[in-house]
């Protein structure tokens, strides 16, 4: 893997270990993510990509007992470092989850919520940022008249797709997506595929994903873990077509996983 | 050999004619318990219930007192007790995961609910009554609102806890600070769970009895002052009963009544109030 040089990353992780209490999650890896383009993590559950993922935010923090060690250099800063302002670090480095999670308020107020913590708008700019951001989530047009209904009498695609725009409304530069099209139908999927073809011109895009057909339609970049390892890392037409190890190329043939 | 699906449908058969047995049963009490009440409380059901005081023995008289004095004391206690309640139960549910408090604060908090309230009232008197000397309508606040805290906490915590997890990550992955992630997303997302919790403490003091025999006991006259005894429906449905006079009994059933309809009311306005929200959703 050292043979893919990132001209400009925009993370750089340095030795990085990841612990359940006792279980050792993620093993010493090292990996530099490229500014503005899509990398995808695959590999079979269990192998640590969404730990991975989860770092580049410190989600895990929220439950004891999750620790991580070594460094995660954003934009020239340690984020692991005790120093990092947490919440500051998460309004800079988004998420969207599995499952869509509209909060229990209307769609207008789902992505007010966010903006709202950092930013002191009045009424015309805030009604601006929302239409930007549905806009930009490609939710516009199916919710502009119904901002005041809530969050949850959106279908499933929908949801995720607030939760989309709801996460780039705070302006953020590092978009990470987990599995954010599992749970949803070949329409609302191919949506969010253009959607990230869409944001990967302003935002860096982490994404988790299962779907191998996915991580190759979508990752400019592809990351291949196993048993919480960086087992290979590169262009993703290269590691779908000449994988340079053995084990990615049983996963990606399906030999495997 | 009966096949294996005719014996499990016989089973099923069964097991459900016990169940609507066992239905029928615990309905026919309660039905007999409603029945007794209106058929003996309607008849002392008339305007001067809501308009006199209690009576001496042999005249005519209201409850208008009680009813007013266990208003005062219910609310008071609803209005002390809840945020303590809901503040706890907070607490219990989102940072009670590491350290010894919470486990210790939720085992005591699970004695004082299954407490017997006379034991809640004994206490009150104890430390408050037999300090200031007399007994009055702010003890039996108190004692209330020593009911209501552990029923609030409880439903509090149990609400919370069905807030999914990633609802939480989610705002915390927008840089919410968790006091904001609490107030703005996991209490809303459970305000309905815990209106209900605090309708069901409501509902269970408004016919505590043993509590405020030790604490408010009772007043013949209007009083409007909680530094004073105050009369209050359980304590009079209670001391009315128990009486040798007709006037007071049936001034007992019809307080009786009075209770379990307004118990009644605020269940079946709780539950309209909550559909209406539920369909707009």
């Amino acid at each position: 893997m050292s043979q893919t040089v990132i001209a400009n990353p925009k993370i750089v992780l340095k030795d990085l270990n990841f612990h359940y209490g006792s279980y050792h999650a993620l093993k010493s890896v090292n990996l530099s993510i490229p500014e503005k383009k899509v990398t995808a993590f695959i590999g079979p559950s269990g192998c640590g990509k969404s730990t991975l993922l989860r770092t580049f935010n410190r989600m895990y923090e929220l439950y004891p007992k999750q620790k991580a060690t070594g460094e995660i250099i954003l934009d020239g800063e340690n984020i692991l470092d005790a120093k990092q302002d947490m919440n500051k670090l998460r309004a800079k480095v988004g998420m969207v989850f599995q499952k869509p999670t509209p909060f229990p308020m209307s769609i207008y107020d789902n992505i007010a919520f966010g903006v709202k913590l950092y930013e002191n708008l009045n009424r015309h700019e805030m009604a601006d940022r929302i239409e930007w951001a549905l806009r930009k989530a490609a939710l516009w047009e199916e919710a502009k008249n119904k901002l005041k209904q809530s969050g949850n009498s959106l279908s499933g695609g929908q949801q995720q797709r607030l939760c989309i725009a709801r996460a780039i409304a705070v302006k953020p530069e590092v978009v990470l997506l987990d599995e954010p099209a599992s749970a949803l139908d070949p329409i609302s999927t191919a949506h969010i595929e253009e959607l990230i073809h869409e944001l990967k011109m302003d935002y860096t895009i982490i994404i988790v994903t299962h779907n191998m057909q996915q991580a190759a339609r979508v990752s400019d970049y592809t990351a291949y873990m196993y048993l919480g390892e960086l087992i290979e890392f590169g262009n993703t037409d290269a590691i779908f077509t000449t994988p340079k190890k053995k084990a990615t190329e049983d996963y990606i043939t399906g030999k495997f996983g | 050999m009966i096949s294996l699906y005719a014996r499990r449908r016989l089973i099923n058969g069964f097991n459900l004619s016990v169940s609507l047995l066992t239905m029928v049963f615990g309905l026919f009490w309660l039905g007999w318990i409603l029945w007794t009440l209106v058929a003996l409380g309607f008849q002392g059901l008339n305007l001067s219930l809501f308009t006199q005081m209690t009576p001496p023995p042999g005249s005519k008289g209201g409850l208008l007192n009680a009813i007013a004095g266990s208003f005062f004391m219910t609310m008071t206690a609803a209005l002390v007790g809840t945020p303590i309640g809901i503040l706890a139960g907070t607490y219990l549910a989102e940072f009670g995961q590491k350290g010894w408090l919470a486990p210790t604060t939720r085992f005591i908090n699970d004695i004082l609910l299954s407490a017997p309230s006379i034991v809640i009232g004994l206490f009150v008197y104890e430390v408050y009554v037999i300090s200031i000397g007399h007994f009055s309508g702010w003890a039996g606040s108190f004692a209330l609102a020593l009911i209501v805290i552990p029923v609030v906490v409880r439903t509090t915590e149990n609400m919370l806890r069905l807030v999914p997890n990633s609802l939480r990550e989610a705002a915390a992955a927008l840089g919410a600070p968790q006091w904001k992630v609490i107030m703005l997303v996991t209490l809303r997302a459970s305000t309905t769970g815990i209106l209900t919790g605090i309708l069901l403490a409501v509902a269970r003091i408004s016919g505590e009895t043993a509590p405020l025999l030790f604490t408010a006991l009772n007043n013949q006259f209007w009083s409007s002052n909680m530094n004073q005894p105050m009369a209050n429906l359980p304590v009079v449905i209670f001391q009315f009963a128990m009486s040798p006079y007709e006037d007071w009994q049936k001034l007992a059933w019809a307080g009786a009544l009075l209770i379990t309809f307004a118990v009644l009311t605020l269940n079946i306005l709780a539950r309209a109030f909550f559909r209406q929200k539920s369909l707009s959703h």
